[in-house]
């Protein structure tokens, strides 16, 4: 089953006649993903890759395509306009990739969301990718940046802040012959549609995924308040690992929400909280992947 | 980012936020003819971005960055003390900053201190209102000892600062009559403030109520949302280089994301989550790492040469790591950066490189056929290992 994405959902992208949002819709499509709709305003009428229509507004996408996901690769000073478009036009799934959204957008984008059906993922995050069955994970939904071949269809939920920390650990895994059922790159921002505890929940649930892999950094609690659940409530085993533990406190390191302030958020006090919920943290990043393969027994 | 107290002054002012008279000066003369539009009473301060100023000491021996004065002369003597000087404080490092302006103000008598920040909390999605009946202190020590002494308000995002809400942390201050108004409109200004310039924070520390029953910011500490910057030409034009880390400066040049630290282990990695990590498995296996460098996702060929020359300008870095999970990024992209930056700069100390991902047999040929010398690594312990036994050799 996997979660939020599979082989048949019908994916659109905002943004998809930019370098940054052509490359990787190219990719998606390479990668044998569902992209069916394109949206970028005033090219609407237009082919992408001389198959995929091009529409001005979501809503006419989303009516004339069925998509239910859209991935975002509008530039920043447009992406909060964008989300809200999305929302507008009633998909399922948003999934935000574009870095630099300034916090007070997303705060309103945010309360602006309370209440309506759509998720969001990200923003400033590497997206979702649900692996294939075919040669290299090929006919899987790739939505946002993440390098397709890197994953393995199977059994494993990963979750995590970060994008090429989580290739390193999605690579350990497939290395390992553990494939994945989905990842799930939640973003750096420290505003944010989708926590670590939501996503935590969704492969709780999913009968596929058997065992889950957390990554978090340094700033702010989620990494916590996910422990305190998965304490409580997780049936899977689990394995984790924070980024940060060396940062110099008050400095944003790279993500915008990775960031120890006023002694708040710190790794130590992260790795704490999941080996007291009795989750097996890995040693160092290299360690990622053999840590799952500890906590599964 | 964050701006000097007399740039932060000037944002209280056009914001209706009231504060004592003043103004900033660069030379003894102005810091003169600024006191003597004050009289008596006179507060100078050295403008450095670090705190603790006032128990700072200047490198030519003057001891504090804050003094009071009671005349124009003496104001004009101490700014002399201390522009252009280079004042240590507990923040500042051993190196310290140079003072190149003061602040005179007028040193208003203080009849009780207060708190008041607004701050972006990430865990309620909205502004956050923090006020306290303790101000002019540590506001940790204040959460630590008397928790109760500390109000939060939270604002809804697209609703905005409510009358109610006013009153309430009002009333919880104790302030009554002219100077709840007083307060009320200083609220007000500070949050449209905070709004309007995309701030994460804005702190005063103290607010103080005065004999004549002002409500004045006496202090002002702001941090903006970087992300934000580019709709705020006039903030960014705050920003001064000379209070950060030279290498960073340059790095900002290159849109290289590096922080400097003490270690001397240099890193280059793709990707904040990764370069984080990279730190974390250096000193995990002895070392300590120089930096944090984070390339992104797309960086070109020159990207990673400049990289490579930041890196190398820092007489503290004794070996380098390259950690490259190419995802998306051509590993050979990364190998043809470190090979044209060790053509440019003499490489004399061990270079480890880990490539990983994306075309990474032609990063590794790249490397391979140039006379770069460099010791490969497979994985990331091992990139660490070999990073950190090279120095010790």
């Amino acid at each position: 089953m996997a979660i939020l994405v599979d082989e048949n959902t019908k994916i659109l992208v905002q943004g998809i006649t930019g370098s940054f949002g052509g490359r990787h819709a190219q990719l998606s499509l390479d990668y044998g993903t569902q992209l069916v709709a394109g949206v970028t305003p005033g090219k609407g009428g237009q082919l992408f890759a001389d198959q995929v229509p091009i529409f001005d507004t979501v809503s006419e996408a989303v009516e004339a395509t069925g998509a239910t996901v859209s991935a975002i690769f509008v530039p920043p000073p447009f992406a909060g306009d964008a989300i809200l478009e999305a929302v507008d036009a009633g998909v399922d799934l948003v999934v935000a990739i574009t870095e630099g959204i300034p916090v007070m957008d997303m705060m309103r984008v945010r309360a602006a969301m309370e209440g309506k059906k759509t998720r969001l993922i990200g923003p400033n995050c590497p997206g979702i990718v649900t692996p294939g069955l075919g040669k290299d994970s090929h006919g899987g939904c790739r939505i946002g940046i993440a390098p397709g071949y890197i994953h393995k269809r199977g059994k494993v939920g990963v979750v995590s802040r970060s994008g090429t920390l989580t290739y390193e650990a999605v690579w350990q895994l497939t290395n390992l012959g553990l494939g994945q059922s989905t990842c799930v790159g939640i973003g750096g921002d420290p505003i944010n549609g989708t926590t670590h505890l939501d996503v935590l929940k969704m492969f709780n649930d999913d009968p596929e995924t058997e065992a889950i892999i957390m990554i978090g950094e340094i700033g702010g609690s989620n990494e916590e308040k996910a422990a305190a659940w998965a304490k409580e409530n997780c049936k899977k085993p689990m394995a984790a690992f924070i980024a940060g533990a060396t940062a110099p406190p008050g400095r944003r390191m790279g993500h915008a929400g990775a960031i120890v302030s006023g002694g708040k958020g710190t790794a130590a006090a992260k790795i704490e909280a999941l080996r007291d919920a009795g989750i097996e943290v890995a040693k160092n990043p290299s360690d990622m992947g053999q840590a799952l393969v500890r906590a599964m027994g | 980012m964050n701006i000097h107290e007399y740039q932060a002054k000037e944002l209280f002012q056009k914001f209706g936020v009231p504060t004592p008279n003043g103004r900033v000066a660069d030379s003894a003369e102005e810091a003169k003819s600024a006191a003597a539009e004050i009289g008596s009473n006179i507060v100078v301060k050295a403008q450095v971005h670090a705190g603790g100023r006032g128990k700072g000491t200047f490198k030519n021996g003057f001891k504090g960055g804050v003094h009071v004065v009671q005349n124009a002369d003496e104001a004009a003597d101490i700014a002399a003390k201390m522009l252009g000087q280079v004042l240590v404080t507990h923040q500042t490092g051993e190196e310290g900053k140079l003072v190149s302006k003061v602040m005179v103000a007028d040193a208003v008598e203080i009849t009780k201190e207060y708190y008041l920040a607004i701050l972006m909390d990430r865990e309620s999605r909205s502004p956050v209102i923090v006020a306290s009946t303790e101000g002019g202190v540590n506001i940790e020590d204040v959460a630590e000892h008397t928790p109760e002494k500390i109000f939060h308000q939270a604002i809804h995002p697209l609703l905005g600062l409510q009358p109610y809400e006013v009153r309430k942390l009002s009333a919880k201050l104790g302030f009554a009559g002219d100077q709840a108004k007083q307060f009320g409109k200083l609220l007000a200004a500070l949050y449209r403030l905070f709004i309007e310039c995309d701030c994460s924070m804005v702190e005063i520390n103290p607010l103080v109520t005065t004999p004549d029953g002002q409500v004045l910011a006496l202090d002002a500490k702001f941090d903006f949302d970087d992300n934000a910057l580019y709709r705020h030409p006039d903030i960014a034009a705050l920003h001064d280089p000379t209070e950060e880390d030279p290498r960073e400066v340059e790095a900002a040049k290159y849109h290289l994301n590096y922080i400097g630290l003490d270690g001397n282990i240099a890193c280059l990695v793709n990707g904040a989550g990764l370069a984080m990590a990279t730190m974390d498995i250096i000193k995990h296996c002895g070392g300590e790492p120089a930096n944090f460098l984070d390339v992104g996702g797309g960086a070109t060929q020159e990207q990673v040469t400049n990289a490579f020359k930041i890196i190398l300008g820092d007489p503290k870095v004794k070996a380098i790591l390259v950690n490259i999970f190419g995802g998306i990024m051509d590993c050979d992209v990364i190998a043809k950066g470190i090979v044209a930056a060790c053509k440019e700069v003499s490489l004399s100390i061990p270079l480890v490189v880990r490539l990983e991902g994306n075309n990474v047999e032609a990063g590794k040929r790249t490397l391979a056929e140039s006379d770069v010398a460099l010791i490969s690594a497979d994985t990331l312990a091992d990139a660490a290992d070999k990073a950190v036994k090279a120095i010790a050799a």
